[in-house]
């Protein structure tokens, strides 16, 4: 039986896990509400991983006395912009040129972690040293813990014990709840994602929402890397493929969601739990590991084959998801 | 008294490469009147409406609403200007509600559906609707869409309401509802324009008729000056007989016997009950029932595309005493021996052709399994696609065009053409002339009748109660996956019919 410590330990570990791709999940959320199926997810994740990182280090270099709070501001504000330049080319390419999603948004995928491991390897040289980069204020004022400011037990740092883009990405996900199904705005985007020829005639600018859909969301799906390289990995930068299976695992989670924000919280965590729970089982040998890190792939599979099987309309992906809109086809 | 003009089109033109769809047309609406816009396939209608309703922009021309030149180059302008148009495929979202599509897309600042719906309530009593607010739309029947629509312009303050084909895919009943309430409108001060290709609809509903052909506008008259065969007349160009014939075939045989036939839906709804009927060779056997009831998996089952329950039976009968049972066969063995589908789907494009071929492809669909070895044979099929162009009329640049780029007719006109060149001895049409022009739908009964002639037993699944009545023999009326009777052609009426459609349904 694992002890309260252990329990409280998984958790935790599965609640950062989870906010990584809840970030990844919501961004992609809004954009597959507007008919557009990005698979670009990893490789956004990758370019907010690396400018929040590379602009933090600049500043931290820079400024005589780096401060945390600066830092953040810049390198969140980086983080943000540059994904979402990664949704503005994938909208450019897709809605604009109308060029297959599926195939543009893979090549996203592999240009974001081409691009960010690059410019990753010339921090890590700039670095000296070990070949290690490290952004130390700036990560410290991303995992500066709400704990710090409310005094709290051992039961207590299961819920405060993070820095405030957990909170953020909870935050976010309400808000963007209330968004689609609340407003005006987010009835005329699942309109378009629905059925863009009836949300055309109705007046509401397809091409417009769209874009607007894609490129912030793309901005939220990058904030999955910044919290990855600042908070995960302390603001450092490792040239491997985690950020990458990270992202695919944010797409998968979308589906397990059923394209829902609220249900995204508590899967994200979910799958925190399910793809460290490996840790706390005896036994395992490195390769064993591995089949438990398929847990959350196989459970979102289950989801879909439940979905498909209960066929109800709402859980269903938006209509016509994939598809580019030309107003004049005939 | 000269009623004003709410809505003049003046010199209009346009393009769609090197077609032309409209070539310098004139077209006026006026106030409080409803006006019937007539023309075969491909003779501009619903571009010319789509550009009042600003899908297409005019390449040359102005539009005037109450006087004014305005420019509408986008739905919301046309919204503006008052114009709503209905389109013929519904433009609803499936999984919003009644009220959340009737106020997408309007500038209410709050998203508040409670007074959307209220004043969804007000419009249903002002003119006679009936409907939920807060119904998905993928629960409602046909004719529950279709109010959707009318009421969602309605909403947006429409004066000017244009209506495509509106009741292609209604009932008789639900039909005499719809005009109640355009009749309701019109009261009301609204001008309505309607295009449908049911010309006793045009003579019962419409003031005043304006008439299309191949680009051109020909002429405007009062409906009360004019009547079916003149209008006929103008529309095609020529004079057509409008009967359609039925002629008469000695000693009819039994090919298809059809015995306790049930089938299940993957929910495991029945959507066939224990059917049975027998289709005689040489004679056209309409099968009438509102859209859902059981036609589509009847065919299917037949065709073998579609599971049917134990204790069903469907036998063969291809002469000479023998009989065979289809229960069980695969689609490729029921065709070999004679039963052939053409069944035209809703999407057209779904199920019978594939968009991206031409002609000869398409043909090569059917027969990709003859041919030496694994070379497929593409003489035959390519022979045949010139025999359907040149017989049935197929408009089309080349045989080797992609026919999702052709107009419904003549898409139509392929499908159907590529199953009688089969040769079966059972054809199964189902909504053969849907969207069809008036001289294209008596080229496909003409077509019918001569495999009926030959022998041949036609099962004719059909929406047009008038067309049904006069060109079967005999007909199987489906409700709700029974047969709820079988009617002599020659003797029933048009209200009998209508009523076994709805014999088992309940109110509702």
């Amino acid at each position: 039986m694992l002890s309260i410590v252990q329990i409280s330990q998984l958790l935790q570990s599965a609640i950062v896990f989870g906010t990584v791709i809840m970030f990844g999940a919501l961004g992609e959320i809004l954009t597959q509400k507007s008919g557009n199926l990005n698979l670009g997810v990893p490789g956004i994740m990758y370019l907010g991983g690396i400018a929040g990182l590379a602009t933090a280090y600049g500043y931290e270099h820079l400024a005589k006395t780096p401060n945390g709070f600066v830092s953040l501001l810049i390198s969140f504000t980086a983080a943000f912009i540059a994904s979402a330049l990664g949704g503005l080319l994938y909208s450019f390419l897709t809605i604009t040129l109308r060029a297959n999603q599926n195939v543009t948004g893979l090549t996203l995928t592999i240009f974001g972690s081409g691009l960010a491991n690059f410019f990753g390897g010339i921090l890590n040289t700039m670095a000296g040293g070990v070949g290690q980069i490290s952004v130390r204020t700036t990560s410290q004022a991303y995992r500066t813990a709400v704990a710090h400011f409310v005094q709290v037990g051992h039961v207590g740092e299961i819920f405060f014990s993070y820095g405030f883009m957990a909170y953020l990405a909870i935050i976010l996900a309400i808000v963007l709840y209330v968004f689609l199904f609340r407003t005006r705005a987010g009835l005329n985007l699942r309109s378009i994602g629905e059925n863009p020829g009836t949300a055309d005639a109705a007046g509401i600018n397809v091409i417009r929402n769209k874009y607007i859909a894609t490129c912030v969301g793309a901005g939220i799906s990058g904030l999955g890397g910044l919290y990855y390289t600042m908070d995960y990995i302390k603001g450092t930068w490792t040239t491997d493929s985690t950020i990458e299976s990270l992202g695919w695992l944010a797409v998968a989670l979308v589906i397990f969601a059923t394209w829902k924000p609220l249900n995204a919280i508590w899967g994200a965590y979910l799958f925190g739990l399910l793809y460290w729970i490996y840790l706390y089982i005896p036994g395992l040998t490195r390769s064993s590991q591995e089949l438990f890190k398929m847990l959350p792939y196989i459970v979102t599979i289950i989801v879909l084959l439940l979905v498909s099987i209960r066929k109800k309309k709402e859980d269903q992906p938006p209509a016509s998801l994939g598809l580019a809109y030309f107003r004049e086809e005939r | 008294m000269e009623r004003t003009a709410a809505v003049e089109m003046i010199n209009i033109t346009k393009r769609f490469g090197q077609v032309l769809a409209n070539d310098h047309v004139n077209l006026e609406i006026r106030k409080g009147e409803i006006l019937s816009l007539l023309g075969e396939n491909g003779s501009g209608k619903t571009t010319l409406m789509n550009m009042l309703s600003g899908i297409y922009f005019p390449d040359e021309g102005e539009i005037r609403v109450n006087g004014q030149k305005v420019t509408i180059s986008s739905p919301h302008d046309a919204f503006d200007c008052g114009i709503g148009m209905i389109h013929q495929h519904f433009k609803l979202v499936d999984v919003f509600t009644a009220a959340e599509n009737v106020t997408l897309g309007t500038k209410d600042d709050k998203l508040d559906l409670k007074a959307v719906s209220s004043k969804i309530r007000d419009i249903c009593d002002r003119y006679g609707f009936v409907i939920d607010p807060a119904k998905k739309v993928y629960d409602m029947s046909v004719s529950e869409k279709q109010t959707v629509e009318i009421i969602k312009v309605l909403y947006r303050g429409a004066d000017i309401l244009i209506l495509d084909e509106p009741t292609a895919v209604l009932t008789p009943q639900e039909t005499d509802r719809l005009f109640g309430v355009m009749r309701n409108m019109k009261k009301d001060g609204k001008s309505m324009i309607i295009i449908t290709h049911k010309l006793h609809e045009v003579m019962d509903v419409s003031d005043r008729v304006a008439v299309l052909r191949k680009g051109r506008y020909i002429m405007d008259v009062a409906t009360k000056d004019t009547n079916p065969a003149q209008l006929t007349e103008m529309m095609v160009g020529k004079a057509v007989t409008l009967n359609i014939e039925r002629p008469k075939f000695e000693n009819p045989v039994p090919r298809l016997e059809v015995k306790n036939l049930t089938a299940l839906d993957p929910l495991g709804v029945k959507r066939l009950d224990g059917v049975s009927f027998t289709a005689y060779g040489g004679e056209i056997l309409g099968i009438a029932g509102i859209a859902g009831s059981g036609q589509k998996e009847l065919l299917e089952a037949i065709a073998g595309l579609q599971p049917v329950e134990p204790g069903g039976s469907i036998l063969y009968y291809p002469g000479g005493g023998k009989t065979k049972e289809l229960v069980g066969l695969t689609p490729m063995q029921i065709r070999r021996a004679g039963v052939g589908l053409a069944f035209v789907p809703e999407d057209r494009l779904g199920m019978g052709l594939v968009g991206e071929m031409g002609m000869t492809g398409n043909m090569l669909l059917r027969s990709y399994s003859k041919g030496r070895g694994i070379v497929a044979d593409r003489k035959g099929p390519r022979l045949l696609a010139e025999r359907v162009r040149e017989e049935l009329e197929v408009m089309t640049p080349s045989i080797d065009f992609p026919v999702r780029a052709l107009s419904g007719g003549n898409v139509q006109k392929v499908l159907v053409g590529r199953e009688i060149a089969q040769s079966p001895m059972v054809l199964m049409t189902a909504y053969a002339v849907r969207g069809l022009d008036i001289n294209t739908s008596y080229a496909i009964y003409d077509l019918l009748n001569r495999q009926k002639m030959q022998g041949v037993a036609v099962v004719y699944v059909g929406e047009d109660l008038d067309v049904l009545l006069e060109l079967s023999d005999r007909i199987v009326v489906l409700c709700g996956g029974q047969v709820s009777g079988v009617v002599d052609a020659a003797k029933t009426t048009k209200e009998e019919v209508g009523l076994l459609m709805t014999k088992f349904r309940k109110e509702g």
